[in-house]
């Protein structure tokens, strides 16, 4: 069955109205946050209940992506007014359906127009998360799915794809920033017959699950946009590479491929064109070295899952050797919204040079934890004490750390620093991928540091000698400074390092593992000091 | 082929498009430190040795896999990259166990004799004293992993030269390590040809024949240069 572009937009028709049936639609987040605090409990009773109350054709119950505020899982959002319940219990599914009084229930609900959480955020990514069943392709087509895909296959030429994503200036979300568009141009250029499009679904950041949510909440947006890509660059074939220990994401995703194959969105006439967009799934191990893009290539081929040299880069030479065009989860995700609304609505969100929004996994100790899209040049400051409510029991913030092992902390009084790419490298941290962790006053620099090298020093993949044999040196002496047994000697030695592992390391991984370690010694000389022998700590600054 | 012109450490050099700037380089008696590199097998990069300055790019490339461009400014020996190198040479010698008295190959050891040359005479960081096996189940050759450096030289050689593909690389980080075949003793391999050319090729004494006392294990590569050129034509030429 190949659908063509028209009765996609039937299709979503038919499926609006059917929702338009009910009198109520609960929609409970069924992502893997709230699923590991109960919240298939609460689904499943909530199902039950509907059923002994006679109401099945008055409410549904919708299981849908991650809303957002993890913390307070497991959620549910009344569609009807658009409360959201905080820390639903199965009890409470009675009051929920039948709208009954319940003042425990009363007492959780929140307004997301005015919590402070909400509030200031602007879902593009995340548009669906919470309002899209992801197990159903009829419910992402109510909500506009694929009609990105139809216009640019039936309307647009492929160097016109391209041209409004240069123009929209989206940027790449896995960490380095580097222009979405120059980069499908680099791959549509190639002359070859086969390309590739590869999806970085590996998300090794510790704490990080920004693309998780999005292949869980959304997985059909991901396809879309690789589908587009597809066609921009002339690639008629997709993988995405997801890390194994995302279970639920993986099946979300194999679900949503076989109904797109099956409706005719991907195969080999997509949406009934000459166009033929097939996407494959490959499961890493995890190794946080596999998301590090050649590594992740050489993975996909069989083998060892070491970073190659570049050049040449993956537009050039990537899948076995053939132009490749690799690009974030949440950066194929902002594709079918600017297709869709087009590249001056994007390029009007943002600053200057970041365009449109960056979500963050916001951790740490703050009062609420979870997942928040906010637009670029947002200050951070409002991220963490607005929107993570500050930390929790009242305590001040010391610093918070982006970018995760490869990233660097940003102290307190920087905090103010605008979400875009330059402003955070300019403190000494990063974008990275969206992890943000928030650390208060009673959080050790030092350890944090030393934390961050131990994790590349176990996920360094040992090809070359830096990496390899460098991380373990800079973990031994943050490690002495740890027992306050470092000298001034071991300092010089752990800026020698750090500097040798920038300049010399073959990949990303070795490149940035000095980078905690350094924004740390930038901003809180003094914890290293305190560290030092006694004898020692006189002669530091 | 178009040929290029380039600029190494001051000299004007030529070479044909597709060349490495370390080839270049060594056809020219620039002699740029290496380890992982070998001429006659594909390069990966690894060791790091051979890092260079290239005028116009802010990060250092491994000379080994930079192919030329014409105009490039190239400079092989700055202060800055001897730091590096003896820093890199110092947890080389740091991570794994090497006590040249006692090495078969002491005096004909790559990472000896380039440990000198970088003027390495006390290594900075703490020696790490890793506990390693020596495998001496082969009937002909050992291998000693305390020596080994990872360079993969072994790998390659046996692969691409051989076509036999014992070895390989397994675990990650300082685990690193070389197996033969799945992990078996090398003794075990059914791969295995015994013809000696990853022992000829290993920088080190990680890879020996039997019965070789301290210092007499000499290695000899000639049979790359026949076999490569041989077998692809490549201009691949040893320069004494
Ligand atoms: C060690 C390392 C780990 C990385 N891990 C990820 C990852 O988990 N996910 C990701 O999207 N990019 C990761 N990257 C970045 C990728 O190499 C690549 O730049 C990115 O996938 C490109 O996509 P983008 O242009 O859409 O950002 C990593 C890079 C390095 C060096
Ligand atoms: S920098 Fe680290 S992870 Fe990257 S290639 Fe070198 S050893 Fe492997
Ligand atoms: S002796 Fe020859 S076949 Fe055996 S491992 Fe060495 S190179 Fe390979
Ligand atoms: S055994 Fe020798 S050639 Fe093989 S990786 Fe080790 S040092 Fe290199
Ligand atoms: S997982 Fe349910 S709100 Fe995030
Ligand atoms: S010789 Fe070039 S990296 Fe080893």
């Amino acid at each position: 069955m190949t659908m063509t572009s028209d009765e996609l937009g039937e299709r979503a028709e038919h499926e609006l109205e059917r929702q338009k049936t009910f009198r109520e639609r609960l929609h409970c987040c069924t992502a893997a946050g709230c699923q590991s605090c109960g919240g298939d409990a609460v689904r499943a009773s909530l199902k039950q209940q509907v059923k002994a109350s006679g109401v099945e054709a008055q409410v549904e119950i919708v299981g849908t992506g991650c809303m957002g505020l993890c913390s307070k899982g497991p959620l549910v959002k009344r569609e009807s007014d658009e409360a959201l319940f905080l820390e639903v219990k199965p009890d409470d599914a009675q009051a929920l359906i039948e709208a009954s009084a319940s003042p425990s229930l009363e007492a959780r609900r929140v307004d997301p127009k005015t919590h402070p959480f909400f509030a200031g955020q602007l879902r593009i990514v995340l548009a669906n998360a919470g309002t899209v069943d992801p197990e159903r392709v009829e419910s992402y087509l109510a909500a506009g799915g694929y009609s990105a895909l139809a216009h640019a296959l039936t309307t647009m030429k492929p160097g016109e794809v391209v041209a409004e994503v240069t123009k929209a200036g989206l940027r790449g979300r896995g960490g380095a920033g580097y222009p979405t568009g120059v980069k499908w141009q680099l791959v549509a250029k190639q002359l070859n017959e086969t390309k590739y499009v590869v999806c970085n679904a590996d998300e090794g950041d510790p704490g990080a699950f920004m693309d998780r949510s999005v292949l869980e909440g959304d997985p059909h947006r991901v396809l879309e946009g690789m589908a587009i890509a597809g066609y921009a660059v002339g690639a008629n074939h997709g993988y995405i590479y997801v890390r194994g220990e995302y279970a639920l994401a993986i099946s979300r995703l194999q679900l949503a491929i076989k109904q797109a194959e099956k409706e005719g969105i991907l195969g080999a006439r997509v949406l009934d064109t000459s166009f033929r967009f097939q996407v494959e799934l490959r499961i890493g191990a995890g190794a946080f070295v596999c998301g590090e893009e050649t590594a992740l290539l050489n993975s996909i081929e069989g083998k060892r899952g070491e970073p190659r040299p570049r050049p040449p880069y993956p537009p050039e030479k990537g899948l076995w050797e053939k132009p490749t065009l690799i690009n974030n989860v949440e950066t194929f995700a902002n594709i079918a919204p600017i297709i869709t609304r087009g590249s001056e609505w994007f390029s009007n969100i943002g600053t200057e040079k970041s365009k449109g929004t960056k979500v963050f996994a916001v951790a740490g100790k703050t009062m609420h934890s979870g997942l928040v899209e906010v637009p670029m040049g947002t200050p951070v400051r409002q991220i963490v004490t607005q929107m993570a409510g500050g930390i929790a029991g009242g305590g001040k913030v010391k610093a918070i750390q982006t970018g995760g092992p490869s990233g660097g902390c940003v102290p307190e009084h920087l905090l103010d620093v605008p979400v875009d790419y330059e402003s955070l490298v300019a403190v000494g941290s990063m974008m990275g991928s969206g992890g943000l962790i928030v650390m208060d006053e009673t959080t050790s620099m030092v350890e944090i540091a030393r934390y961050f090298m131990e994790f590349c020093m176990d996920e360094s993949c040992g090809k070359c000698v830096p990496c390899r044999a460098g991380t373990v040196q800079m973990h031994t002496l943050l490690q002495k400074f740890c027992d306050a047994e470092a000298t001034e000697a071991d300092l010089d030695l752990l800026k020698k390092l750090a500097d040798l592992l920038r300049a010399t390391s073959l990949c990303g991984l070795g490149q940035s593992a000095p980078n905690p370690v350094m924004t740390a010694l930038r901003y809180f000389p003094h914890e290293f000091a305190a560290c030092m022998k006694p004898t020692a700590k006189g002669a530091s600054s | 082929m178009s040929v290029k012109t380039l600029t190494i450490d001051g000299k004007m050099m030529t070479g044909v498009e597709g060349d490495t700037v370390f080839t270049v380089a060594f056809h020219n008696q620039v002699q740029i430190p290496r380890l992982c590199h070998l001429g006659g097998i594909p390069d990966v990069g690894a060791c790091r040795m051979c890092l260079v300055e290239v005028e116009g790019r802010s990060k250092l490339s491994a000379s080994c896999m930079t192919t030329i461009e014409e105009g490039m400014v190239v400079r092989t020996d700055t202060e800055t990259l001897r730091e590096y190198r003896k820093l890199l040479m110092e947890l080389l010698l740091a991570e794994g166990n090497h006590v040249c008295s006692v090495c078969v190959s002491n005096g004909n050891c790559e990472l000896q004799a380039l440990a000198a040359y970088l003027g390495v005479d006390h290594v900075r960081v703490p020696y790490r004293h890793p506990r390693r096996e020596v495998d001496l189940s082969h009937e002909r050759f050992g291998l000693d992993h305390n020596r080994c450096i990872a360079c993969t030289r072994c790998v390659r050689t046996c692969d691409e030269v051989e076509g036999a593909h014992v070895w390989d690389m397994a675990g990650r980080g300082e685990k690193l390590h070389l197996v033969a075949d799945l992990g078996e003793p090398w003794g075990d391999s059914e791969n295995c040809t015994k013809c000696g050319k990853c022992v000829q090729v290993c920088p080190t004494g990680a890879l020996f024949t039997k019965g070789s006392a301290v210092g007499e294990m000499e290695k000899d590569r000639s049979f790359l240069k026949y076999i490569v050129y041989g077998r692809e034509r490549h201009q691949w030429v040893k320069k004494p």
